[in-house]
């Protein structure tokens, strides 16, 4: 590009102490003002503060300046504000550069200033050489298809349907059973309301199957989804047979399922130890026997070896049980065997209290000396150490329920691989940010709720369903999306068709069409990964090119000023 | 029927509600009653179970909402009154004088350093730390402009000597401001208990006790102390820390609900203590460990076995002070060997309940809205419609509405987001 005199201005945060506490922000902003085309240079308390940010647009009209750098925290998090700040003053937001001087500097070094000082100068000097030979660049803007897929149809999907064809959009829920509902089929009365599971369940499963803007793909399974945000081509298989559509955004909701206890407190071996969802299931039916003494054990197979995590809604489905069971037979002695009890919030601490004021016992063990599960003639005995009163505690009891975590299934594996997107450590499927992105993917347009991103009751899945509609909501309200203007380019002339770039494509953006490469920049991610396989040198990523790379490095050994 | 949107609260639901509606290309009004926005989330050293420093992931959320295009934010204001229903509400707003110019001030903090009169509490800094007459509510504050306290100064007019921008006005008046919304959603948040009410803990008698906010400034390093925990009485760093669970909540006589956060963030404070001083021994002393979210179990297991935090079950009886040290003495029954045992510690947590936040009941009464018996807002099924008030078009979201975490408030106001922008199809439609 024809390019008239460089003008860069650094701007060098102290992040309050967090940089200011080991390095010495002044001498770096006396440093930086001798650089090569710097023609400003200034800290800021906090250059992410609101008055940062107004010295930054000031500087650019008062100092003319085409190149901005900012030495402070990191761009996962900062790097959007400054590059919107440099676009309100008028510079191409590419023309930014960020230079990370908290977490590759004064964290690491926090007790050496001297050392922490010089290394912040020679990460600031190649943020300027790198800087000098920024270009501006354009991004892209794709149009959005303005309907969205929902997999799962228990009550997170159904919730998220429901929203977003409300909001005018066209919705395909695709369900892998018969029928919609879930999880929630299965169970008796829900908490705190006390409604019938499936008769709550119906006007909503009856809004999404007569909503004129969705369509219900039940019995289908998921084959494949191809694409990007905006525009993902999507095939499902119906009775054996390809079914095709084009969705803008995605809604993952496919639940999960109870873990099974097999080899735990007798379970497959006596007939009278069942689980939660089984017993959910007796009562249902009614065809529960008359239980003159039941004992629940929670915390089976979680909070250990097996499943590390607590299983958040066991505690109160065990609560909410023994109330049923002691409404049908009010003379039951009930049990529940714990290691804590999950009341959390208001609703729930109210109903354990009544539970103990209907008298079902609580005890506490510990995980170290668990319960333990016999057969005594024609009776279950349960045996426990009661943690509070330092004893051991001998229970005969009809029925033993086992307390079992939720769990992620086989189909959600299945559909993480074919969506790429990632699972946790406890197999559910992983959020973009623990805190601030919680229905999010990292990947754009997919979004998650309901137990498919980990145990939760109903309302928390209904709100997660909200949310996940939210996000998924606003690509298909604003019509378009932009794309990082980070993709890769091609040389023609220099491409000789080999290949290896296409196979070496982590997110299939590059396609061998008769011999010549073919981007779609839409799915290119900017990693560089096919810029660092090409044997010609053919390739060359957008606002990382091998010129700013390597005259970053190269000022690394070559101080250009003493 | 108007499709714009009043978001009442600018914590962090608030700020995410805000963004998700502005996004759509909604237009969005966000009151504050605080001079900044940010909320409780602002005042968190870090977050759990991640560490992520709480202000820095905050910050860049506090910008994006500030300077959207479609988000009109008013700090320092209220809602004075409601009249109109879903989809045509008409909305007033009392913006109290900040007896600065918000356009002129540039937040260059000279007034606050030509102010003689630097003796008043710090509300951000939990009163650990003086402001003066004239202050920045907090470093980061959104938006970075001072506010004159005018209960307090003797205008003495150094403010407006040194002021180049010419943006102190002593006798700025109170403004009123009607707006013409479809729908309003409530994200105002929570206070903490206070729990000088529970006399055997001594909180306000002894120096050396203090509440888990207080904590939380002292150990972050943009707080008072710089992050150093010096306690108190004397400035110097205590040996070993005692965090108390429960203090006012699952106690009939104050809240009886379980604040749901107060486990996880002791564990986090803990921690933080362990990783500042390598010798720190800390105990936490529960009831129920509830440690029910992603990933929570696994920090509480980090915290026992790698920060050697004591979890201790004892909800304890009573806390004296060591007259000498100002060490304070924990009273327990310990449940293993069902004795009562002697702690002494060189500070104490207490980590109290979580309340509706003050004026609660009256911005209900503006909104027309019921609240529930622990007074948070009510909502209208605990099942299907968890973030629908028991008013149409009036959605409610965060801690304002019970008991919960930094991304369930988040969850829940990306949700409030889509229910408001469904309320206002459907009455269009």
């Amino acid at each position: 590009m024809e390019e008239k005199e460089i003008r860069i201005g650094v701007f060098i945060c102290h992040c309050g102490t967090n940089i200011g506490g080991s390095v010495d922000v002044p001498a770096v902003v006396e440093y930086a003002k001798h650089l090569p085309n710097v023609v400003h240079a200034e800290r800021n308390l906090y250059t992410c503060a609101d008055d940062g940010l107004t010295a930054i647009k000031n500087a650019i009209k008062q100092h003319k300046l085409n190149r901005v750098i900012v030495a402070s925290c990191t761009p996962r998090t900062h790097e959007p504000l400054f590059r919107s700040t440099c676009e309100e003053a008028g510079l191409n937001k590419y023309l930014f550069e960020f230079v990370n001087i908290r977490e590759h500097c004064s964290w690491v070094h926090m007790k050496d200033t001297e050392g922490a000082t010089e290394k912040t100068k020679e990460l600031v000097r190649m943020g300027v050489a790198r800087a000098t030979l920024l270009e501006p660049q354009e991004e892209m803007k794709i149009d959005v298809e303005q309907s969205a897929m929902v997999i799962g149809g228990g009550i997170a999907g159904i919730t998220a349907a429901k929203t977003l064809a409300n909001q005018g959009f066209d919705v395909y829920l695709v369900e892998k059973e018969a029928v919609l509902g879930g999880m929630l089929r299965n169970l008796y009365r829900l908490f705190p309301t006390g409604e019938d599971s499936l008769d709550s369940l119906q006007p909503s499963i009856a809004a999404v199957e007569g909503h004129e803007k969705i369509k219900v793909f039940s019995s289908c399974e998921l084959k494949e989804v191809k694409g990007y945000i905006g525009n993902f081509d999507v095939t499902l298989l119906r009775e054996g047979k390809e079914v095709n559509f084009k969705v803008g955004t995605i809604i993952v909701a496919t639940g999960a399922m109870e873990f099974e206890p097999k080899g735990h407190y007798g379970y497959g071996k006596y007939d009278h130890v069942i689980t939660q969802m089984q017993l959910e299931k007796l009562l249902k039916d009614g065809q529960l026997k008359k239980s003159d003494s039941v004992v629940m054990i929670q915390c089976v197979g979680a909070k250990g070896e097996e499943v590390s995590y607590c299983s958040r809604i066991c505690c109160m489905v065990a609560i909410k049980n023994a109330m049923l069971i002691k409404e049908i037979n009010p003379d039951a002695d009930i049990h529940i065997l714990h290691n804590d009890i999950q009341a959390y919030g208001a609703e729930y601490e109210e109903l354990y209290n009544k539970a103990r004021e209907m008298g079902i016992r609580f005890i506490k063990y510990t995980p170290e000396s668990p319960p333990c599960v016999t057969m005594d003639g024609e009776k279950l005995k349960v045996e426990v150490y009661n943690e509070l009163f330092g004893e051991q505690f001998m229970l005969g009891t009809d029925l033993v329920v086992l307390s079992t975590p939720l769990v992620q299934h086989q189909g959600g594996v299945e559909i993480s691989k074919l969506l790429r997107v990632p699972l946790g450590k406890d197999k559910f499927f992983f959020e973009a940010h623990v805190k601030l992105r919680p229905v999010d993917f990292a990947t754009d347009g997919i979004f998650l709720c309901g137990t498919a991103h980990g145990p939760a009751e109903v309302a928390e899945s209904v709100s997660q369903a909200l949310a996940a509609a939210s996000g998924a909501g606003i690509p298909l309200s604003r019509g378009f999306v932009q794309i990082e203007a980070i993709s890769v380019k091609v040389d023609l002339e220099a491409c000789i068709g080999c290949g290896f770039c296409v196979e070496m494509c982590p997110y299939q953006a590059l396609d061998m069409v008769d011999g010549k490469l073919e981007i779609i920049e839409a799915l290119c991610k900017g990693c560089g990964t096919c810029v660092a396989t090409c044997p010609t040198g053919a390739l060359e990523q957008r606002h990382y090119q091998n010129n700013q790379i390597i005259s970053q490095i190269k000022s690394i050994f070559h101080p250009v000023i003493e | 029927m108007v499709d714009d949107v009043l978001v009442i609260g600018g914590g962090v639901a608030g700020i995410q509600a805000s963004i998700d509606l502005a996004g759509r290309g909604l237009k969005v009004y966000l009151v504050e009653r605080f001079p900044s926005i940010g909320g409780k989330m602002a005042q968190l050293d870090k977050t759990f179970p991640t560490g992520d420093c709480s202000i820095c992931i905050l910050a860049p959320k506090m910008m994006e909402c500030f300077s959207h295009e479609n988000i009109d934010v008013l700090t320092h204001a209220e809602v004075k009154g409601v009249s109109g229903n879903a989809g045509d509400f008409r909305v007033k707003i009392l913006k109290k004088p900040r007896y600065v110019d918000e356009e002129k001030c540039t937040g260059c903090g000279d007034c606050v350093s030509a102010c003689p009169y630097i003796n008043l509490p710090d509300e951000f800094d939990m009163a650990l730390r003086s402001r003066g007459n004239i202050f920045i509510p907090f470093l980061q504050a959104v938006p970075r402009v001072v506010m004159v306290d005018r209960e307090h100064c003797v205008k003495c007019g150094n403010c407006q000597v040194i002021c180049d921008a010419g943006a102190i006005d002593l006798y700025q008046k109170p403004e009123e401001i009607e707006i013409h919304v479809g729908a309003i959603i409530v994200a105002c948040g929570f206070d903490s208990f206070d729990p000088s009410g529970i006399k055997e803990y001594g909180y306000g008698r002894y120096k050396n006790v203090i509440t888990a906010l207080e904590y939380e400034r002292l150990v972050c390093a943009s707080g008072p102390t710089g992050g150093h925990l010096d306690r108190p009485s004397d400035k110097k760093t205590p040996n070993s820390i005692a965090f108390i669970q429960c203090v006012g909540s699952r106690d009939v006589n104050h809240n009886p609900y379980c604040s749901s956060v107060c486990c996880m963030h002791a564990t986090k404070e803990a921690i933080l203590a362990k990783e500042h001083y390598p010798s720190m021994e800390n105990y936490i002393f529960y009831t129920d460990m509830r440690a029910f979210g992603k990933g929570f179990q696994e920090y509480v297991d980090r915290a026992k076995n790698e920060y050697e935090v004591r979890y201790i079950r004892s909800k304890p009886g009573e806390i004296t002070e060591d007259k000498e040290t100002k060490n304070p003495v924990i009273w327990y029954d310990d449940t293993v060997t069902r004795q009562v045992k002697r702690l002494e510690v060189g500070l104490v947590v207490l980590c109290t309940a979580l309340v509706p936040s003050k004026g609660i009941k009256e911005l209900a009464d503006v909104l027309g809205v019921e609240l529930d018996k622990n007074r948070f807002f009510k909502i209208a099924d605990p099942l299907y419609a968890p973030l629908d008030s028991s008013r149409e078009g009036i959605l409610v979201c965060g801690y304002c509405q019970g008991p919960k975490d930094i991304p369930e408030a988040v969850t829940q106001a990306k949700g409030a987001a889509a229910r408001a922008a469904e309320v206002l199809a459907c009455l269009g439609a």
